[in-house]
Order: structure tokens, then sequence, then C-alpha cells
């Protein structure tokens, strides 16, 4: 799905990011670009500084040192683990309220294309509580897009969705990629990555220990893996994450 | 601001349970309290039995009567009385629960009186009977009863004092004894110390009977000053404290006003602070709050949409309570600009306090504890009487019930519906100021956790 990455300008970048929580490091000297189009996947075991390096990306906590970068004028997109909409209200009425919140010049406009892009027209009306769940994470990356962003993070998107929503919400998300936005995810289902990213990211222990395709790293570690769980894995060992 | 308004509204609309309760208890609860404060309390059922047979209740007292059977009157106003016709139906009554407690008067009661006031001995007894299922009843029953025995006491008291009073001026100054029917004149000291002096006159000089009848009449001298202090003394005792009662410069609050004033703040309190950190807390539980404060709206202008909601909706709903309210108890409608501008301050600073509550709390429910974990004890502490408690006791509570909005909003309001001192104006800076403090505290809650 990439376009090869010396040609083409970032639309994110991140420059020695790091993050310190009173003496403990949460991020260490992160430094990475993204493309237009590129689906990146962000892995690495639990503490590794995923969830802190997304929010760093996406404006939410700013880095202790270091600085993130995107083209003047766009703006980058955050879907947070948990869908962050209003149960009470219907999709079309959160697709709304955050249109407005955005204050896009066209509400009712951005509304219509994220009933269509999410093919929830038909349940528009309906309250959010009552979707499954598969659709209330669905609505949480439309209203992540409302905005269109040059490049969209996501935190963990699928981590409570059953296989079949999973399946669907990839299928979405690869369309977006497919148009030309930057998509960056943070999962810990390694299947998941090697299938649905064009890059990988490993983090541990705030470090970033490697960048480049699944294929990539299952040859860093040698022939001895059989799959590319076990390639990570293997890696990880081998670094003493 | 106008956005996340509107939502919160369309999200209370389609809660309508949560904003019925949420309306509907605080102003249910705080017109109960208001009634209770403003009523008078009830009277206790008590059984009462009379042992003292009919026209048998006199005593007599020197030349007077006394009827003891027309005190029973008096505590017939402080109770519920439940008529039973013997001791046993009166235990039966306390025991079935009809009745809290028992009075029983027994036969002898006239005469154990009148050996006491005439002798000095006896010892007049009334039997009371509580029942003891209800510590709260039973002393609400006693001291109903208790305080109408001590009024009958003092009657009686007072009834034998004057009558003895009057006797004692008859001993001193004469007058006239009604007996069987027929008035016998009666001398008394001072006419027999004059016929004394006019006999030892008319006596020769050297008559032996003139050192005796001097030293009668010197006797009547000390006796007649000795009386005549006794009388006014004795009189005294039956009122032995006057109450010089001085009012002091200004107004002071109905009762019932005041009861108002308490059950619309406290209201306010409740709804307020409940809406307000409710629906903070409702963004964290919805994870919103952090997609919100990313760059769509500042914390500041959150906090403000959620504060202008609540003080909105309970200083219009308490301004509804008042008025309803007012047509039960005489409140000033000349000064309603200022019932306004109290509520919507008071409403603006216990916002500001809940969403200070909602800014901690991670979801609703914890909120809603919260909210009546914190304001249930401020509002006990805002009304405490001074003279309640020491000096060092109150210089803490004033020190708490000062850093939260219940009283300085007690005293606004309590001036607007009523124009009372204290003034109007300190308390509205007092609850701008801590709407700024609290405001500050939770801008500081919400970015530390968005």
């Amino acid at each position: 799905m990439a376009a090869t990455a010396a040609t083409r300008q970032a639309t994110l970048a991140a420059r020695s990011l790091s993050k310190r929580f009173g003496d403990r490091a949460a991020l260490s000297e992160v430094s990475f670009e993204v493309y237009p189009g590129e689906l990146v996947a962000i892995i690495g075991p639990n503490g590794a500084g995923k969830t802190t390096l997304l929010s760093i990306l996406a404006g939410i906590q700013a880095p202790t040192s270091g600085e993130v970068t995107s083209p003047p004028g766009r703006k980058v997109g955050w879907v947070p683990q948990q869908p962050a909409i209003y149960s009470k209200l219907s999709v079309a009425e959160n697709l709304r309220l955050f249109a407005r919140l955005e204050r896009l010049s066209d509400p009712e406009q951005a509304v219509e294309r994220m009933l269509d892009q999410t093919e929830l027209r038909e349940r528009s009306r309906d309250e959010v509580g009552d979707l499954s769940g598969g659709n209330q994470q669905r609505i949480n990356v439309a209203i992540g897009l409302l905005c269109e962003p040059v490049a969209l993070l996501l935190d963990e998107p699928t981590s409570s969705l059953d296989p079949r929503q999973r399946e669907r919400l990839w299928g979405f998300i690869g369309g977006l990629a497919g148009q030309g936005t930057t998509v960056a995810y943070s999962t810990h289902n390694v299947a998941e990555a090697e299938r649905y990213a064009d890059r990988v990211l490993v983090l541990a222990d705030g470090k970033l220990l490697f960048a480049g395709t699944p294929a990539e790293l299952e040859r860093a570690v040698g022939g001895g893996a059989r799959d590319f769980e076990s390639a990570f894995v293997h890696f990880l060992d081998e670094r003493g994450a | 601001m106008r956005w996340l308004l509107v939502k919160d509204l369309q999200i209370l609309r389609r809660s309508p349970l949560l904003a019925a309760l949420l309306i509907v208890y605080p102003i249910t609860l705080a017109l109960m309290i208001g009634f209770a404060l403003s009523s008078p309390p009830g009277k206790p059922k008590v059984a009462f039995f009379t042992q003292v047979p009919k026209g048998r209740g006199r005593i007599h007292f020197g030349s007077q009567d006394i009827n003891i059977s027309s005190y029973a009157k008096d505590l017939y106003s402080s109770i519920q009385p439940v008529v039973v016709h013997s001791r046993a139906q009166a235990i039966s009554a306390v025991r079935s629960g009809r009745a809290l407690a028992a009075l029983i008067i027994p036969a002898d009661i006239p005469a154990q009186i009148q050996s006491l006031v005439t002798t000095g001995v006896g010892s007049p007894t009334v039997q009371l009977i509580l029942n003891t299922k209800d510590p709260v009843e039973r002393q609400f029953a006693d001291q109903a009863i208790q305080a109408r025995l001590n009024d009958v006491e003092q009657a009686v008291s007072k009834q034998v004092l004057r009558v003895a009073v009057i006797d004692l001026q008859q001993v001193l100054n004469g007058g006239s004894i009604q007996f069987l029917g027929q008035s016998f004149p009666l001398l008394g000291l001072r006419d027999s110390r004059t016929l004394l002096r006019r006999a030892i006159r008319a006596l020769p000089a050297k008559s032996p009977l003139r050192p005796e009848l001097n030293r009668v009449v010197g006797f009547a001298d000390l006796a007649i000053q000795g009386l005549a202090f006794a009388s006014p003394v004795l009189g005294s005792i039956g009122t032995p404290l006057t109450v010089d009662q001085t009012e002091l410069s200004g107004r002071t609050t109905p009762a019932a006003t005041y009861a108002v004033t308490i059950s619309v703040i406290f209201s306010l309190m409740l709804v307020t602070l409940l809406l307000a950190a409710g629906m903070l807390a409702l963004e964290r539980e919805e994870h919103t709050l952090a997609r919100l404060v990313r760059g769509l709206v500042t914390p500041g202008a959150l906090l403000a949409e959620k504060v202008v909601l609540a003080g909105g909706c309970a200083a219009a709903a308490s301004l509804l309570m008042a008025a309803g309210v007012s047509i039960f108890v005489p409140l000033e409608w000349s000064r309603f600009p200022l019932w306004v501008i109290s509520l919507v301050l008071a409403g603006l600073a216990f916002g500001a306090l809940g969403v200070a509550i909602g800014g901690v709390a991670r979801e609703v429910r914890a909120a809603s504890l919260l909210a009546f974990m914190i304001s249930l004890p401020v509002a006990f502490v805002a009304l405490v009487p001074a003279a309640a408690v020491s000096g060092g006791l109150k210089t803490a509570l004033d020190a708490v019930a000062f850093v939260f909005p219940f009283k300085p909003a007690l005293d606004a309001l309590n001036n607007a519906f009523s124009g009372t001192a204290p003034g109007i104006g300190w308390p509205l800076v007092h609850l701008v100021v801590l709407a700024a403090v609290f405001g500050a505290l939770a801008r500081v809650a919400v970015r530390r956790l968005a």
C-alpha cells in the first residue's frame, strides 16, 4: 500500500521524542516518519510506551523533549481505544456535534459523508448505546476522520471487537489508507500488525528498537522463527525487552 | 460551548428518570425539611387515667380551696389524650402502641398535696409509663409530659404561696375569715398592738402589768416588722425570675421564612452539585473528555458549560420552588431581582464545586456519591447555631463553612427574601470568589486527568 518513502514528504515526523513521568522514562529519543497512505503498526509489550507515543503524536500530551511535525494547516485525527462517543445521542447527533465542535464549514455535509463511509446510514437515528461494539468503534473512527486529517492515529482500535467486527473495521481502515490517509495504530495483536501494516515500529521500555516491514523484522531475527509472532517474541528476547 | 450545552440538554431529556430524580428528589426533600422546620412539633398520644373521684380534687389551705383537677386541662393541651378507664387499660394502650405513654394519677394525690402543704409531710406522686421501644419517641413523650407536669407543679406552688401571703396579710392587718358559711372578724397584729398600747396608757404608772405588757408590745413590733418583710418575699418566690426582653435594632427573619430559605438553598445545592459533578463525570465515563480538550474546546469552556448548565437549571428550579412556597410563607416579592441574583450566583458557586467533584470522580455514580458526602456535612456545619458549640469548635466550624458556598448562599438568599441583616453585598462577593476558586481547582483536575 505504501509508496517509496524517500520520494514523498512525511505526513507526520517524530524527532527525538522523550517523555518522563518523574524518574521513569516512558519514551527515550524516539524518531520516525510516516508517509501518505501508509499503514504503520506500533507494537511492543505492555508498558512499552505505545499509548504515550500515540498521545504525544495526537497532541494530547506534550513531550518532555523532542518535537512532532506535520504539514502546516493539516490536522491529525485521533481515535482513542474506547469509543469516545455519547451513548445517549444518535449516530447522526454524535457526528453532527463533533462536526460543529471541529468548526467545519458544512457540518451536515460532513455527517452525510461519514454516514456513507461507515455504512451506518440506516442506523443514523439509533442511539449509539444500542449499537454493537464494532459499529460504535466505526463511529469512533468516523469522528476522528471528520476534520479530513492528513494522518489518523488509532490506539488499539480492535482490542474490544470480535473477529468478524475486526475484519470489517480493518476493511474500513484499509479503505482510508487507500484514499491516501496515513494511518498509525498501536496493537497487542502481532498477527494483525503483520496482516494490516506496511511497516511496524517495535517499542520496548520507551525505546524504538525496530522500524521496518514485517518481513524485515522476520529477517532480522534469522530463520529460526516459524511465523511473525515468533519472530517478534524472538526479537524482544534477543534485546532483553 | 453552545453545542455542548445543547448536547447535555439532549442527554438529560433522554434520561427522564435521571432528570426527574435530579429535580424532583432534592425539591421534595427540601420542602419536607422546610415544613419540618417551620411546623410546630406534634402532640404525643398519652393514655391518661385519674383515680381521683370527681369532685374530690380539691385541697384546703388556709382560707382558700385549690382545685387540682383544673390543672388536668393544661396537661390535655400538650398531649393527645387516649381515653382509658383503668390502670390496666392504660398500660395495655402503651404496650400495644396506641399510646406512647400512660399517665396515672392516684386517688390519694389531693390528700398527699394537702398533707405536704399543711404539715410539710407527704409525697404526691404520679405514675408515668413509657414505651421504651423507640428511644426518640420515648424522649419526645417524656419531655412533653415532664414539661407540662413542671407547669402544673409551678402553678400549684404559686397558688399555695398566694394563699399563704393572703393569710399572712390577714394575720398582720386583720380582716375576716369564713367558717361554716359565716364571716368572723380577725383582729390582726397591728390592731392588737394599738389596743395594747392604749391599755398600757390606761394603767397606773406603777402598775406591775406595764413591763409585761410592754414586752408583748415589743414582740408585736418585731412580729409586724418580720411579717411585713416576709409577705413580699413569699410573693416573689412564686415568680423568682423576671425576663426583661430587649429587641436590638434591625429586622429579624421570621422563622418560617428562614426555613424556606434553608430548604431552597438545600435544594439548589443538591441539584447543582449532582448535575455539575454528574455531567462532567459523564464525559469521563463516555471517554469523551480527552477528545474534547484535545483542541475542540478548552478545559475552561468545558467547565463553564457544565457550571452554567447545572447552576442555571438549579436556579430556575429553585425560583419556581420559592414562588410556590411564597403562597404559604410571606416572601418579599419587591426584592425579586435580588432573589434572582442570589440564586444565580449561588448556582454558579455550587456548580464550580460540582465540577471540581466531577473532575476527581471517574464515573457518574462515584461523582453523585461524592457530591452527597460533601454537601450534607457542609450544610450541617453551616446550620450549627453559634451558641450551640464552644468557642474553639465554633471557630473550626466557621472556617469550614467559609470555604463552601452554603453559608454565603444562605445569607444572601435570606437577605433577598426578607431584607434582614446582614447585608447582601458581602455574601454575593463571597460566592463569586468561591466560584472562581473551585473553578480553578476543577480546571487543574480536568487538565491532569484528561
